[in-house]
């Protein structure tokens, strides 16, 4: 069966981590890797590696006589906004790691799906990915009228594009909380700790529940949503089961369920605690494989 | 206007909401702003204990929406700003808007000490907004004074017209707390205000405010009764009165404030801050003061003792906004109580709810 060609658009840590990933792909093939500095690193280690690289940006990549059928894009938002019309016009399928929002925001086991044709999609925020599949598993068994998320990280897996833009992250995030994630309201925080060594990324979701929820349900539901989303980020794991907690008053009567995440990276060329840059180059690949996969049967049919 | 050599901001209506559970209402804001306000009070705080956007599960619910209450203290006063307070990663432009379009008049931007960063396009937008702008950097003690003074730097030139030390583990101790707002001075005075924010921890928060102000700083806050986080805040009324006695203009009427924190906020009070076990743990180990009550409820639901948690967060080097990681830390802690298998009174299993045991073994 032949793979689907790629190319990742950004040689920084995220580009990098994600060639990394993608090398492993049985459905994709990294074809290309560019950028706009000859003396990237990341360019440099992925020639090593036999990918195609080139300083010459996204014109070099569309003027290659084959053109791939994905695109990465891990550069920055307002870089993604001017080259995402150039895919498209060009028939590049593009999966979109910055926050530039072209396309509808996709967690893949919550609702890829539903996007596989879209010519754009993108991959939210590290801690989208790593709380929505929580909070659409509780809402798959219970109506969730508020969902809040915290995301812990360590300070130096924050680089200056997201200290610049913290807003970015919490609105998004919320957002997408909603809207892929199923509850009426969402909320994100995001916390940067110092603390050496690093700590590793922490996500912890808090759902409002109706008093009369089957926990054993929800439970249910989060622990098989864990074990999916392990699939392809091997580092993500509970803490512990998740809590229940009665209905209050300050909660406008409404139950809590706390579900506390530790998410792991898998260390390809990031970091083990650099959970949250992980998250998102796992979960990218993943729909990546996924997007292959359905054009792969697409052409057979 | 009296010309003064420091200015006292009020923290009552902000850090005292962890201590009221963030459950203030509109009629004790009305009251207390009054009651500030005639004392001569310049600078009043009213937020959520975690700023603005601060009511959630993580650090609990308002009773009454912040900008709501911003707008009812702002149309109290004669004289005095209202301030607001705002976290970065928490609050979010958009509630510095909505509590400047309340009436706010200065906003003031808090993170933790190494991550000034954070905060620019906060900064701006307050600026732009037309309001007097200042920096909090938290947990000061984790930070030696040259790195706290750098982040000060990164503030004051995001727009920042005074930057605080915030000692907000209550953790600072004299010569610590001076040497940190000395290396402010140093390194922004000649740009920008210096400030500092002292907890009663250890006892210190009105000494280290003395020491804070003989080393250059100009803005000192304190909270009525000392309603605030952990053992709470420096009390504006011992403030008041200290300096006036050390010929320290502020501008503060000494009976206005004595009257306000035993006549307005006393009454309402179930408890007042105290230096207890677990409040000292927490200067102690140089744990966020607003974890206490945290600590307290989890330390009930799981069984487990709140200096303990506290304990232990301090080692994790916990920040800010980790509220969640308590629970997290009471969750392991009874876990470890469990595999010990202890059989003392205080275990879990003689104090947790037998419903909820049941349910949890369940699954």
């Amino acid at each position: 069966m032949g793979k689907a060609t790629a190319a990742i658009v950004g040689p920084g840590n995220i580009g990098t981590d994600l060639l990394a990933k993608l090398q492993r792909s049985e459905h994709v093939e990294v074809r290309y890797m560019v950028g706009m500095d000859p003396a990237s690193d990341g360019l440099n280690r992925a020639r090593r590696q036999g990918v195609e690289t080139s300083a010459g940006g996204v014109d070099w990549l569309l003027a290659r006589p084959e053109l791939p059928d994905l695109v990465f894009e891990a550069t920055s938002a307002k870089a993604h906004r001017a080259s995402a019309p150039r895919y498209q016009r060009a028939g590049i399928q593009a999966v979109d790691l910055t926050p530039a929002a072209v396309g509808p925001p996709v967690c893949p086991p919550v609702n890829l799906g539903q996007h596989l044709a879209a010519p754009n999609v993108n991959m939210i925020t590290c801690g989208g990915q790593a709380t929505i599949p929580i909070v659409q598993a509780v809402c798959r068994v219970t109506p969730v009228s508020y969902a809040e998320i915290v995301a812990s990280i360590a300070s130096r897996s924050a680089g200056p594009g997201t200290r610049a833009n913290i807003d970015e992250f919490t609105v998004t995030t919320a957002r997408a909380i909603e809207r892929v994630g199923g509850a009426e309201r969402g909320k994100a925080v995001i916390i940067l700790n110092p603390v050496e060594p690093p700590m590793i990324m922490r996500d912890t979701v808090f759902c409002a529940i109706p008093a009369e929820t089957d926990t054993g349900a929800v439970t249910e539901s989060i622990m098989s949503r864990v074990a999916e989303v392990a699939q392809y980020v091997p580092g993500y794991t509970l803490r512990g089961e998740p809590q229940f907690d009665d209905p209050r008053e300050d909660w406008e009567g409404w139950a809590r369920v706390a579900v506390f995440l530790e998410v792991r990276g898998n260390g390809d060329y990031l970091p083990p605690w650099a959970g949250n840059l992980d998250i998102m180059t796992a979960a990218a690949a993943r729909v990546g494989e996924l997007l292959a996969v359905t054009r792969h049967a697409e052409v057979r049919a | 206007m009296t010309i003064r050599d420091l200015r006292i901001t009020d923290s009552t209506l902000r850090d005292g909401s962890h201590a009221m559970r963030h459950r203030f209402s509109e009629e004790q804001v009305r009251g207390v702003v009054r009651a500030l306000d005639s004392a001569g009070v310049e600078v009043i705080e009213v937020s959520h204990g975690d700023g603005l956007g601060g009511s959630s599960f993580n650090y609990g619910f308002s009773e009454v929406d912040d900008i709501e209450l911003v707008r009812a203290a702002v149309q109290e006063t004669t004289r005095a700003k209202i301030a607001v307070l705002l976290l970065p990663g928490l609050g979010t432009v958009a509630d510095l808007r909505r509590a400047h379009d309340a009436g706010a008049s200065v906003a003031r931007i808090a993170t933790h000490c190494t991550e000034a960063d954070v905060s620019a396009e906060h900064f701006a937008a307050a600026r732009e907004l037309g309001m007097e702008a200042v920096g909090f950097l938290m947990l000061a003690h984790r930070a030696e004074p040259d790195a706290l003074a750098t982040q000060a730097r990164i503030m004051t030139d995001a727009g920042a017209q005074c930057v605080y030390v915030v000692d907000s583990a209550g953790a600072l101790v004299l010569s610590q707390a001076q040497a940190r707002v000395q290396a402010l001075i140093d390194e922004i005075g000649h740009q920008a205000e210096v400030g500092f924010h002292g907890h009663q921890n250890l006892s210190l928060g009105v000494a280290n405010s003395v020491l804070a102000y003989q080393a250059g700083a100009k803005q000192i806050d304190g909270a009525l009764c000392a309603l605030g986080a952990g053992a709470g805040n420096a009390p504006t009324e011992v403030l008041a009165a200290t300096f006036e006695r050390l010929g320290v203009k502020t501008g503060v009427d000494v009976q206005g404030v004595l009257a306000a924190a035993e006549d307005v906020v006393k009454p309402f009070l179930d408890r007042l801050p105290w230096m207890d076990r677990s409040a000292i743990v927490q200067g102690y180990a140089g744990v966020y003061s607003s974890f206490l009550l945290h600590a307290e409820r989890a330390a009930g639901r799981y069984g487990v003792p709140a200096h303990e948690i506290l304990q232990r967060v301090g080692e994790a080097g916990y920040v800010g906004g980790q509220e969640d990681m308590i629970i997290d830390v009471a969750m392991q802690l009874q876990q470890e109580r469990e595999l010990a298998g202890s059989r003392t009174q205080n275990s879990p299993m003689a104090r947790a709810d037998p419903g909820r045991l049941a349910a949890r073994r369940s699954h």
